[in-house]
């Protein structure tokens, strides 16, 4: 089954007027790295949040992994909000213990080598770090689980360059061709060479879902260029 | 280091002309061992599919061999890489005549002006 994520008739409204995801039908196969870009508003994170169980469809579904989202899902998704959920008294230590308890596929020994590669001591409480470094911390619980689907919501925007490339390239070594990667993100030039495969939103539409070298041979332009000109104010 | 991609172009292209020229200029020799496509996309910084679409290129080209157990290795047809060398050649030669021609010069003045160049060391005289 190569098949990993099969998204039907997906909607959501908030209301009448707030349709935030529109009908969207998209399958993802297993073994890629995935960009999901569209400007502000165009419905990324309430998909994502959808796809993880967070927010209930209003119509259609979402299967991954051949079942419905819901418990046994979350125990093969790993998921890295828009915001940070850790408690701020703890240390990341302690968070690690919890990650432990709580995932059967998180691996310690991956988390401690990651934050030796950062330099970020494990015995710190997470209020007393920075923001940027915080977005550190959780996005190397995420990677530190051996998922089937990684879903990354704006996994670079408040990081520094140097810690830019080596997330990129802590995504690309974890790479696995039984997983897949989604990251949702608005700086496309930065993480352009890491993807497989792009899909476009706009106003909760589906606008396009093709390969990162298609756009580049039928365009003559990188996908960041190529997102400016569709999606041009 | 990341290599650096120009952003008009199909990635996978790009990666095929960087290695043809590591293995052109000797950098991977003739029978040598290439790294693994995800070590090579690591280093590259680029998506291990895309590497492997640029693997799947030079191997249909012959310039790198699969074996099956032994990961990948530079071909020890050194005529076949003679011509990829030639090739890339003749691409800068391209370039750089269709750019001569734009500033007016003929073929024979280019010819005269980079013997000039060259037998001058690197510079030629002003009039």
């Amino acid at each position: 089954m190569n098949e990993l994520v099969e998204i039907v008739g997906l909607t959501k409204a908030y209301d009448a007027e707030h349709v935030a995801v529109n009908n969207i039908t998209l399958t993802l196969p297993r073994g890629k790295i995935i960009g999901l870009l569209g400007p502000n508003g165009s419905g990324k994170t309430t998909l994502i949040k959808m796809m993880n169980g967070l927010l209930t469809p209003t119509q259609g579904s979402i299967k991954i992994n051949g079942c419905y989202v819901g418990t046994e899902t979350k125990a093969h998704v790993a998921y890295l909000p828009d915001r940070t959920y850790l408690a701020g008294g703890w240390k990341i230590t302690e968070i690690l213990d919890y990650f432990c308890d709580f995932y059967a596929d998180f691996s310690r020994e991956k988390a401690l080598e990651m934050l030796k590669n950062l330099n970020i001591d494990p015995g710190t409480k997470m209020k007393t770090l920075s923001k940027g470094t915080k977005e550190k911390v959780q996005l190397i619980l995420v990677m530190s689980r051996n998922a089937d689907l990684y879903v990354l919501d704006e996994p670079i925007a408040g990081v520094d360059p140097a810690a830019r490339d080596y997330i990129l390239r802590t995504i690309i070594n974890s790479y696995n061709p039984n997983a897949t990667v989604l990251i949702s993100t608005h700086l496309i030039g930065d993480i352009e060479q890491v993807l497989d495969e792009v899909i476009f939103m706009r106003y909760g539409h589906l606008v396009l879902y093709t390969s990162v070298d298609n756009i580049r041979e039928q365009h003559g332009k990188s996908v960041d260029a190529y997102f400016r000109e569709v999606f041009a104010c | 280091m990341a290599w650096n991609m120009e952003s008009d172009r199909p990635i996978y292209a790009q990666l095929v002309e960087r290695i043809q020229m590591q293995i052109v200029s000797g950098q991977y020799p003739p029978g040598g061992k290439l790294p693994s496509v995800r070590e090579l996309a690591a280093v590259a910084s680029v998506n291990p599919n895309t590497m492997q679409k640029a693997f799947a290129e030079l191997e249909r080209s012959g310039l790198i061999i699969t074996q099956r157990t032994n990961g990948r290795n530079v071909t020890e047809d050194e005529v076949l890489i003679g011509n990829v060398k030639k090739g890339l050649a003749r691409e800068h030669l391209e370039v750089f005549l269709s750019g001569m021609k734009e500033l007016g010069y003929t073929g024979q003045d280019t010819m005269e002006l980079l013997q000039q160049y060259i037998e001058g060391g690197n510079q030629f005289d002003m009039d």
